[in-house]
């Protein structure tokens, strides 16, 4: 029967959040779905279809492609799994083309992606350590954690109902914080590099990233009181930081400048005249402030964590061309600061629940009208109330009120 | 008060998974010219509107009673009737006498969904969650637990809201019955089961555990004061809530005699479709239905159905207890289910209602047999193309209760409470050890047979020959758990002691 157990895989409470909402994911295969289904149908099609020299020129559709090179090899290699559902959608003049075998095929592969995502939620899980919390499971940090973030509204109803595969890009995302808070700052360079030639809206909170690689790899010491040490400066450590994403960036856009269409490739990622460049550059220049203003006081991987939250939001707030799905942006990193502190806690709970509600036009077809309700309900109610046990809990302690995160700064 | 969000976090989860369900296909769509059970519905709420009440279940040129005529009693025309007043107020077309038959929309899906959904919500589910925060000698989050897994059971889910049906009203009517007669309310008790088999006459196979239960209690009072009082008090409670109920019905008694020739239709034969029970599974190898005539199947069904379910009866009475109630709430539907007349495969859903109530004391044979109920309908499901929600609802269900009770370190003798029965066979074969293991390997060639012949249903066509093949194998597999069940939950109730109830349930 033990063997039975494990097989199944529910030994533990993990794996059971993970199946259950993957389940969940099943279950609501026969919602609604946005154009952005008809987006990436269409994709498939230009990927299978057409060689590498058309991805970027092909305009049938009016959703051509605007995500980066990686994205386009990820929906080329996703279309050799199609053709087994239905040929019929790898077809670049079926417009609109849905049948129950394509929303299947596209269904699924979402939910399998999420598999990135799981194990990201792993990793961040790691970099918690609620030793001092109280002993009962569904008041450990690291519980709360997965709930929040396995069972993000905004991931659920943004991924599984509209239709966009966010939830492996966040994954990735995650999984490069959970790197820098293990200490592994190449590997996540790399893999924010990587992310970022998969949808290039993270270029958002790339200063976050840039300012902490800068400040806690480059500079490999640091003075008795936490300063900078001008003289640890690694030139080593720059110049493989900044191969790590040459190389990344030479595997995406490679192909394109051989074929000499990087003029192209750039107009579809940002698609604006030379005039609006201010407006859309704009908010990345508040967000470059923000964060080098809080250079020296950036201290260890959480306040790499605000930095990163804190560009999310600017660009939200600033941005140019922002879609309210972006708030997810400033959500997902703002749960692995929300189980620290009573402070990251209560702010993430005004972000969360205002950003959620944010979302609901997104949906507006009756039949997901009850849906919405239920799920935004679900995660507000429980975020509520288990972030404000976890932290009535952490009063009572002697030691400080809290969890410590593994930053040795 | 952290019960309480946990609670409503329970009840939240159940409520999504039963919308989710409910965006799936529905019984009939599409389907013209009979459709199905959803049709059956709306076309009831088109009678009850426009015909007087006198008309419901009488044959006229305004209703046909062979399309879909009322077969339940009044109460589910009074609801059909409510329900009728608000669709007028929405979209009169969707109630139009005659103009209406097969009429499909998503907007009136939406109402006929929205309808389950509230009177799950106003009757079944609070219910339930009551009924766990009731339940003695476990703690919190196990109550919680409890209620995630009851309301997460997929028979249910998939027939209200797949399928189309109203069991949960029925059926929570029935459990307000149970809780309050459990908790020493019999009058407030009776009279929620009394509404309960006023709403749907199968409830009916919960009546004797109900009666013998109360009946015992009288006893225990003592006939000549307290007991005889209550008796009394009981009977009068019964008798005013179906005079209430059937007020307009008892007026002439052409129309009474109507009505229950509409609720127990004699002429329809032993058994309609497949269905997992002993009459079914026999015609496989015998065509009784063919050979016997129709009185005899009668008094045959009639004579198994209370032969099997006498004993435990009978020990209510002598020893009313409420363990022992809802024990014999299960060995009783399942015996009325596997011997009676006309049974319809969702039927099983009065024997998993009880099964769901005893689930924290049994939970890994409880689990087996939800299990096993949600498989005995699978051609049902299938046919309303509802796969997808079947597998995913009681994936989601299998996990739950393992997380929740680690059922399958619950194997032993004692936690399937079957120790003094086991020890009553060692006094005549010392080597009878194996009990736990035996059980442990019927589950396993159980869950193995269910799966396969889902993946063979789904995925292969049945000979030319044998068009029904996969659906009797179904049910000849499900009747054959089923009787396994019935003779464990016999063995739980005859064996169980006084000095087995003291023990203390560890949980």
């Amino acid at each position: 029967m033990a063997a039975f157990t494990i097989a199944t895989g529910t030994g533990n409470w993990f794996s059971a959040l993970a199946l259950g909402v993957t389940l969940l994911k099943c279950l609501l295969i026969p919602t609604y779905h946005s154009t952005d289904f008809e987006v990436h149908r269409n994709w498939l099609a230009i990927t299978h279809s057409l060689p590498i020299s058309q991805w970027y020129y092909e305009a049938t559709s009016e959703w051509t492609l605007d995500y980066p090179p990686f994205f386009a090899w990820f929906e080329y290699i996703l279309s050799h799994v199609a053709k087994y559902f239905d040929q019929e959608m790898l077809n670049v003049h079926n417009l609109n083309y849905s049948s129950s075998r394509t929303l299947l095929f596209q269904r699924f592969s979402v939910i399998f992606m999420d598999v990135l995502f799981v194990y990201a939620v792993r990793e961040c899980c790691k970099c918690i350590d609620g030793k001092k919390v109280g002993k009962e499971l569904t008041e450990k940090p690291k519980f709360i954690l997965s709930v929040l973030l396995l069972w993000n509204f905004g991931l659920l109803i943004v991924d599984h109902i509209h239709f966009q595969y966010n939830g492996f890009l966040f994954g990735l995302m995650l999984l490069s914080i959970a790197r820098l808070f293990q200490k592994r700052h190449m590997e996540g360079a790399f893999l924010f590099a990587v992310l970022l030639h998969f949808k290039h809206i993270y270029l958002y909170v790339a200063p976050a990233y840039g300012v902490y690689l800068l400040r806690s790899y480059c500079f490999t010491a640091n003075k008795p009181d936490g300063s900078i040490r001008w003289k640890s400066f690694s030139f080593v450590r720059v110049i493989s930081l900044g191969l790590v994403v040459f190389l990344v960036s030479a595997l995406s856009l490679g192909p394109f400048l051989a074929l000499n269409q990087l003029p192209q490739v750039f107009s579809r990622l940002f698609p604006f005249k030379r005039g609006l460049c201010h407006a859309y550059w704009a908010p990345n220049f508040w967000a470059l402030y923000n964060a080098l203003d809080k250079v020296l006081s950036v201290i260890g991987p959480r306040g790499f964590l605000r930095c990163l939250t804190l560009c999310a939001l600017s660009s939200f707030m600033f941005g140019w061309h922002v879609h309210e799905k972006a708030i997810l942006l400033a959500i997902l990193p703002m749960s692995l600061l929300s189980v620290g502190k009573a402070g990251d806690a209560s702010i993430f709970l005004i972000l969360t629940t205002t950003g959620h509600y944010s979302l609901f036009p997104l949906l507006f077809t009756a039949p997901e009208l009850p849906i919405k309700i239920l799920l935004m309900l679900l995660f507000t109610i429980y975020s509520i109330s288990s972030l404000k046990t976890l932290f009535r809990r952490s009063f009572t302690l002697v030691a400080q009120a809290g969890v410590q995160w593994h930053d040795l700064s | 008060m952290e019960k309480w969000y946990l609670m409503t976090i329970v009840v939240l989860i159940g409520l999504t998974v039963r919308w989710t369900v409910s965006l799936n296909s529905y019984s009939g769509a599409g389907k013209p010219p009979m459709f199905g059970d959803y049709e059956a519905q709306r076309h009831w709420q088109e009678i009850t509107f426009n015909l007087p009440v006198k008309q419901w279940y009488f044959n006229s040129s305004d209703n046909n009673l062979q399309y879909w005529g009322l077969d339940y009693p009044p109460l589910t025309a009074y609801h059909s009737l409510l329900c009728a007043y608000v669709a007028k107020f929405i979209n009169p077309d969707w109630i139009a006498l005659h103009t209406s038959r097969g009429y499909e929309s998503q907007a009136h899906k939406l109402f006929m969904r929205t309808t389950v959904l509230i009177a799950d919500l106003l009757i079944y589910i609070p219910a339930v969650v009551l009924y766990c925060c009731c339940l003695k000698e476990i703690s919190t989050k196990k109550k919680i637990a409890n209620a995630l897994c009851i309301l997460l059971y997929p028979g249910l889910i998939l027939i209200d809201y797949g399928h189309f049906q109203y069991n949960s009203v029925s059926l929570g009517f029935a459990l307000w019955g149970v809780l309050g007669v459990s908790c020493d309310c019999d009058l407030l008790g009776s009279l929620a089961f009394c509404l309960a088999i006023n709403y749907k006459q199968m409830e009916l196979y919960h009546a004797l555990p109900f009666f013998c239960f109360l009946l015992g209690k009288c006893f225990k009072k003592g006939l000549k004061g307290k007991g005889f009082v209550l008796l009394v008090k009981l009977a009068c409670i019964v008798v005013a809530s179906f005079v209430l109920c059937w007020l307009p019905f008892f007026t002439e008694r052409e129309q009474t005699l109507q009505v229950l020739r509409r609720l127990f239709p004699v002429d329809r034969g032993l058994f309609e479709d497949k269905v997992a029970n002993i009459w079914c599974s026999f015609n496989v190898f015998l065509k009784i239905k063919d050979i016997l005539p129709r009185h005899i199947q009668l008094i045959m069904s009639f004579c198994f159905t209370f032969l099997s379910l006498l004993p435990a009866c009978i020990k209510l009475i002598l020893q009313p207890s409420s363990k022992g109630f809802k024990f014999t709430l299960v060995s009783c539907a399942l015996s009325f289910f596997l011997f009676s007349f006309q049974v319809h495969e969702k039927s099983i859903l009065l024997v998993s209602l009880p099964v769901c109530l005893v689930l924290s004391e049994i939970p890994f044979m409880s689990t087996w047999f939800l299990l096993v109920s949600t498989f005995s309908m699978l051609p049902l499901l299938l046919k309303d193309e509802l796969l997808m929600p079947s597998v995913v609802t009681t994936m989601a269900f299998f996990i739950a209760c393992v997380t929740s009770f680690s059922i399958f370190e619950k194997t032993s003798e004692e936690e399937l409470q079957l120790k003094s029965f086991s020890i009553s066979v060692r006094k005549y074969l010392p080597c009878f050890t194996f009990l736990s293991r035996i059980i442990q390997y019927l589950f396993l060639i159980s869950v193995i047979t269910m799966v396969l012949l889902t993946l063979m249903t789904v995925t292969l066509d049945p000979p030319q020959k044998l068009p029904d093949l996969f659906s009797v194998l179904v049910c000849f597999v499900s009747c054959l758990n089923f009787l396994f069940f019935l003779v464990y939950f016999n063995i739980i109730i005859m064996w169980d002691s006084k000095s087995g109830r003291n023990q203390k349930k560890i949980s």
